[in-house]
């Protein structure tokens, strides 16, 4: 089955929608707990990122049987150095995002902690396409 | 196992009208409505008492235990939650206590002083370190049950410890009175959620106490008796670090961790709940989760409201030392007070066993779902239009039980009716005649 959120940017009332409606999905589909604890952690802070620093986009989620294939693309302004954005502590978020406990520069790295593999391709000016990929039993 | 899904919170029949006011609040989605009547699927309740808070024909009732099941016992001992000690207005606590004994118990021993126990081991873990963070309070019992059956990837978090009302019952049993013959101890409660943790424990084999006894239920007799009471017995001994249990903020004031929240009102629990299943608590030591508004004094088996009890409770916490003089002899229960048995998760949102079959389930639901109005309305008896979705997807509701839904159909037929209405039999023309 597939999923499909549009995400809107700086709004972070909407931010997490995608990764708690996958979560009650996996739940039904009865994927192992910790699974979708992973799965779980590694969409949400994609989410926040995409908002954060992406100005919003869209998500699509491919469930089949073998796996998750969560694909985030957004249109802002891009990462320009990714393996810089990959090390932990590294942040670019404003003061206001920081204040709502955000934009530790924890993201990226845990992301790819909490995934099976992770795909990250970035040109600045154009935009981000984050792909996790979580493996079914 | 049918000992499992024991539940306190039941149902009137002959109260219901079918409403829809309970199906909504249930933070499980547990209730339907069929033939009139709502229904409770036992396997996902989680007795935390919403429905009786939202009933408004007051057709769910909690099942406690009458005061006459103490008679069964020679020795009776009642402990008392501290959420008691905010019923009654300018009532001193040895008042209320020996009001409490006088209703036929031979001793009372406090819940509030288990609470201290309670309060230094739950610190004592923070400090050792190595936890899942954030540690969960196990003292609620909904909460415990909630993650159970909607956050099992939490199960991890949560404490195992006893609860202050099992270290209560089995210092009595085992400290107090050890060698009393037929000993009965009885939980005076405020909530429902402790009724059914006596019948089907958590983390537990079984429950030391013997008896659960509604706070509402012995709440006038208390009242007639606080009027004649002179000379009260010294009962109270607890410390204002385990009454304040009674209330939102108590447990976590009286864990003293300065990374810690407090959170009360279902709703809200499940908001942080979700927070921490997505890893944004990770800065927090300790989590106090309330199922009701303003903590236990919120419990639905209580008389007061909720928000003056608690302002009484602080009162008198402000008026009695944090700690007992006693402390050593008190925070030292003797035992173990580690949980005996593990909890596990009851995935109650399973599709199918198999998952192939549950992703053409889920890609069903998901069609009728986009047909359905959600609006949310509840007339078919479910939820909301999603879970409306589900029931039909397992067999458990028909299409037609949505009211649009029934209307396009009544509506398409009726067409076809009018259509075959213009439709004369060739041999004869009735409007020529």
């Amino acid at each position: 089955m597939q999923l499909n959120f549009s995400i809107p940017g700086n709004d972070m009332d909407l931010a997490g929608i995608a990764s708690s409606t996958l979560k009650k999905k996996l739940q039904q589909i009865g994927v192992d707990n910790s699974i979708i604890k992973k799965t779980v952690i590694a969409l949400y802070e994609a989410e926040i990122n995409m908002v954060i620093h992406g100005g919003g986009g869209n998500i699509t989620i491919d469930i089949t049987p073998e796996n998750i294939i969560c694909i985030l693309v957004d249109h802002g302004p891009g990462i320009a150095d990714i393996g810089l954005a990959m090390q932990e502590g590294y942040s670019t978020a404003t003061d206001a995002i920081r204040e709502m406990g955000f934009g530790a520069g924890m993201g990226l790295p845990n992301i790819k902690r909490n995934s099976d593999e992770m795909e990250i391709n970035s040109v600045p000016g154009k935009g981000t396409t984050v792909k996790i990929i979580e493996k079914l039993g | 196992m049918a000992r499992e899904y024991f539940h306190s919170v039941t149902l009137d029949k002959t109260l219901c009208k079918g409403c829809t006011n309970c199906i909504s609040k249930c933070p499980t989605e547990a209730i339907r409505v069929r033939d009139a009547k709502a229904m409770i699927i036992t396997e996902r309740c989680i007795d935390c008492g919403e429905c009786i808070r939202k009933c408004p024909s007051h057709a769910k009732k909690a099942v406690s235990d009458p005061l006459d099941i103490i008679r069964n016992y020679d020795f009776k001992v009642a402990i008392p939650a501290p959420s008691l000690y905010g019923q009654f207005k300018n009532t001193p606590t040895d008042v209320i206590l020996t009001a409490l004994k006088k209703l036929g118990f031979d001793d009372v021993y406090e819940v509030a002083s288990a609470a201290e126990i309670a309060s230094q081991a739950t610190a004592d873990l923070i400090k050792k370190g190595n936890y899942p963070r954030p540690l969960i309070s196990s003292s609620c019992p909904a909460v415990v049950r909630l993650i159970q059956v909607r956050f099992p990837s939490l199960i991890e978090h949560v404490i195992k410890l006893q609860t202050p009302m099992e270290i209560a019952a089995r210092i009595v049993k085992k400290q107090l009175y050890p060698d009393k013959k037929n000993i009965g101890v009885f939980f005076i409660s405020p909530c429902p959620a402790k009724i059914t943790s006596v019948r089907s424990p958590l983390g537990n084999e079984q429950s030391a106490v013997d008896g659960v006894i509604a706070q509402k239920d012995i709440f006038p007799a208390m009242h007639r008796l606080i009027k004649t009471i002179d000379k009260p017995e010294k009962l109270s001994k607890a410390s204002g670090t385990g009454i304040r249990w009674a209330h939102s903020d108590g447990e976590s004031e009286a864990v003293r961790s300065p990374k810690s929240i407090a959170v009360d009102g279902i709703e809200h629990v499940i908001k942080v709940l979700e927070q921490i299943e997505n890893e944004d608590f990770h800065h927090i030591d300790f989590i106090e989760a309330m199922a009701c508004p303003g903590g236990c004094v919120g419990g639905t088996l209580t008389v007061e409201n909720p928000y003056i009890a608690r302002s009484r409770v602080k009162r008198l916490v402000a008026s009695v030392p944090l700690k007992n003089n006693e402390e050593d002899i008190n925070l030292n229960p003797g035992f173990d007070i580690s949980w005996t048995k593990e909890i596990y998760s009851r995935p109650i949102l399973k599709l199918s066993e198999d998952v192939s079959e549950a992703l053409q389930m889920m890609d069903e639901i998901e069609k009728i779902d986009s047909m359905l109005p959600g609006l949310d309305c509840g007339s078919c008896g479910a939820p909301n239009c999603h879970s409306l979705a589900e029931d039909i997807v397992t067999g458990k509701a028909h299409k037609t039980d949505c009211i649009f839904i029934l209307r396009d159909e009544i509506k398409k037929v009726a067409g076809q009716m009018a259509e075959l209405e213009k439709r004369m039999p060739p041999a004869r023309n009735f409007h020529k005649e």
